[in-house]
């Protein structure tokens, strides 16, 4: 036994907000092939049969959290545990001696063999959906984890989580996850993010012991292990503060906000993915003011159908507030296999945004025609990414005008949408009042990177990319003062609005829309209710 | 073995071809029939057993290929019929249900 060690602090990405605390459990992650010798072959079988049952009850479990995209690779794999010519070779060689585990693993091996030799991209990404449904069957054949080896109020700590373990787990009696790799992004975080577990990932290489009390901070994605009783002590004030904050953005959440002096101030939300909308309430907001749309392209370009039966699932939720649709804005830091140009020495000055669905007409024209069909349905709007000289949004406007003229000569429903853009580009917020924008919309993530020079993940120079940069700053405050001149709405869709710090000087620089996170809702109206908005009067709508 | 085949073709209109969705709706499709359910693409020779996703998905089938549909059994002429039906009808595209 050694002495317990000093406190020690790490700090991560938060994935899933949060506050939990409790002893640390190590979970080593991966399927093991459960070794030795076969069972009887009525036993494998049994095993093998029960595995394939949690299997399918793991599947429909998630493809309940799941993205349109994501369903339908669990569906696949769903479609897969039923499929005799898959597992009829496995009961047989189970019959014949074999234990499951290796029955299985064989008959898919194969399989996947099959899948990669076809060449080709689509077939590749099937071939890891058959791995993926290899791991989770063989990780069910194991038991899974038995829950009731964790103490109650445990932290997990992990390398990483696959969804099967994550499902298999029960949050209600543990206190929250720390993952040393992971990713904001991973099909854990999403999870977490909906059953409120509170997750910090990206932790690196944390000296973490078993049973170390751990103060898992997942609002700032600190973790503190082993502290002394003054961090305690901070860490519960926190914890709190923000329960209070909480339950105060809560009680505003569904009410019009206000600013303090009575200015009345529109609030939308983002949507990054379609299924988002499945869970949040309309309600709580006026619109959206940002749909990502790069979740409809994440294996390749869907089909126009496809796409206008999203959009419209968007149009019906919102229930008449306007809907922001922005066109695909892949390339920079989102390549898309097929589409994006590969290889460019600097992407974020590339082709990217407009610059790319100029250059993939036919991409864009699908999409064009998709929204121009659900525009027919409410009040949808079409921004467009990276727009930085007026021609590129002229272009768009004459290519949307072709679109409702075409379907309308197939005698197909569509209306022509208002078409506004994206001010993320310095050169368009010092220029915004040339632009024929419906409205504007300012990225704020990027027009700071532009800005500043900066990459938003470029290490050591956070002190650069902050959103209060009077020169950032400035640019908004332009963008406002187009828009005002125009007469035309003008929002701001970053990260920045969605951060209550940033509302009182937004305010202040005119602007009258925000559009943030859904979970930042609350919180931001709360700010707007306590901020002033000068040089503005109160007036009614 | 009394080999009456029913048999049918149609032609896939999906721009990315026969992928994961529309091959687990065939599937499905299929199952609700007692009849045995064969497809294969024009060119191809083999039948495959329209049953199994995983064997639908390896036939690859593109843009405008013409599925070559076949069934024997008590319900194969209405087993033939759906499957055409359904790929006629593009799959019923739609990202809800």
């Amino acid at each position: 036994m050694t002495a317990p060690k000093a406190e020690r602090r790490f700090a991560g990405r938060p994935a899933a907000p949060g506050f939990g605390l409790g002893p640390a459990v190590r979970l080593e992650s991966g399927p093991v092939d459960a070794v030795g010798e076969a069972a009887s072959p009525e036993e494998e079988r049994g095993r093998f049969d029960a595995a394939l049952a949690a299997s399918a009850e793991q599947l429909s479990l998630l493809s309940d959290d799941a993205d349109v995209l994501g369903a339908e690779i669990l569906e696949f794999q769903l479609a897969l545990i039923e499929d005799d010519e898959l597992i009829d070779p496995v009961c047989e060689a189970i019959a014949d001696g074999a234990t499951a585990a290796a029955a299985w693993r064989a008959r898919l091996d194969e399989e996947i063999a099959d899948y990669r030799a076809a060449e080709d991209d689509y077939m590749a990404a099937r071939a890891s959906d058959l791995s993926d449904l290899r791991d989770r069957v063989l990780a069910n054949m194991n038991g899974g984890i038995e829950a009731a080896d964790l103490p109650d109020g445990a932290v997990i700590v992990a390398e990483d989580l696959t969804p099967s373990t994550f499902l298999s787990l029960d949050w209600k009696r543990l206190s929250g996850a720390v993952l040393l790799a992971g990713s904001s992004t991973s099909h854990a975080a999403i999870l977490a993010r909906s059953r409120g577990v509170p997750m910090v990932v990206d932790l690196g290489d944390a000296d973490i012991d078993e049973g170390d009390l751990l103060a898992v901070d997942a609002a700032t994605g600190a973790v503190i292990a082993a502290p002394t009783p003054g961090t305690l002590a901070d860490f519960n004030a926190r914890r709190t503060a923000d329960e209070e904050l909480n339950a105060r953005a809560a009680e505003r959440m569904a009410r019009p906000a206000r600013t303090g002096d009575g200015v009345p101030i529109r609030v939308l939300v983002n949507v990054n993915e379609i299924t988002e909308i499945d869970r949040l309430s309309p309600q709580i907001c006026d619109g959206v003011g940002l749909t990502r749309t790069e979740f409809l392209f994440s294996e390749g370009a869907p089909s126009e159908q496809r796409q206008y039966e999203v959009y419209r699932r968007l149009v019906a939720w919102a229930e008449g507030r306007p809907v922001a649709i922005r066109t695909l804005d892949a390339g920079g830091d989102k390549p898309l296999p097929g589409i994006t140009v590969d290889g460019e020495s600097n992407p974020f000055l590339g082709v990217r945004g407009v610059r790319l669905s100029l250059k993939h007409r036919e991409v864009f024209v699908s999409q064009l025609r998709a929204l121009a069909r659900a525009a027919s349905l409410g009040p949808l709007k079409v921004m467009v990414p990276m727009v930085s000289v007026p021609e590129e949004l002229t272009t768009v406007r004459q290519l949307l005008r072709e679109a409702v003229a075409a379907l309308h000569a197939e005698g197909v429903t569509a209306r022509e949408p208002a078409l506004g853009m994206m001010v993320e580009v310095p050169a368009a917020a010092l220029t915004a009042e040339d632009f024929a924008a419906d409205f504007y919309s300012i990225g704020s993530n990027d027009l700071i990177q532009y800005t500043m020079a900066v990459a938003r993940d470029a290490a050591g120079l956070g002190h650069l990319t902050a959103g209060d940069n009077p020169a950032v700053m400035e640019l908004i405050r332009r963008t406002v003062a187009a828009g005002r001149a125009r007469g035309v709405e003008v929002s701001l869709c970053g990260d920045m609005a969605s951060k209550p710090e940033h509302v009182a000087p937004l305010l202040a620089a005119g602007l009258t829309t925000f559009s943030v996170a859904p979970t930042a809702v609350g919180r931001i109206k709360l700010a707007i209710s306590e901020a002033r908005a000068p040089g503005r009067e109160a007036r009614a709508g | 073995m009394s080999e009456a085949w029913q048999t049918g073709s149609a032609v896939i209109r999906d721009a990315t071809g026969l992928h994961a969705r529309p091959a687990v709706k065939l599937t499905k499709l299929a199952k609700r029939f007692e009849a045995r359910v064969e497809i294969r693409r024009e060119a191809g020779e083999t039948w495959i057993n329209a049953k199994s996703p995983s064997a639908v998905m390896k036939l690859k089938a593109p843009h405008l290929a013409r599925l070559e549909i076949r069934a024997s059994g008590d319900d194969a002429p209405a087993a033939v019929a759906a499957l055409r039906d359904l790929i006629d009808r593009d799959f019923d595209d739609s990202t809800e249900g």
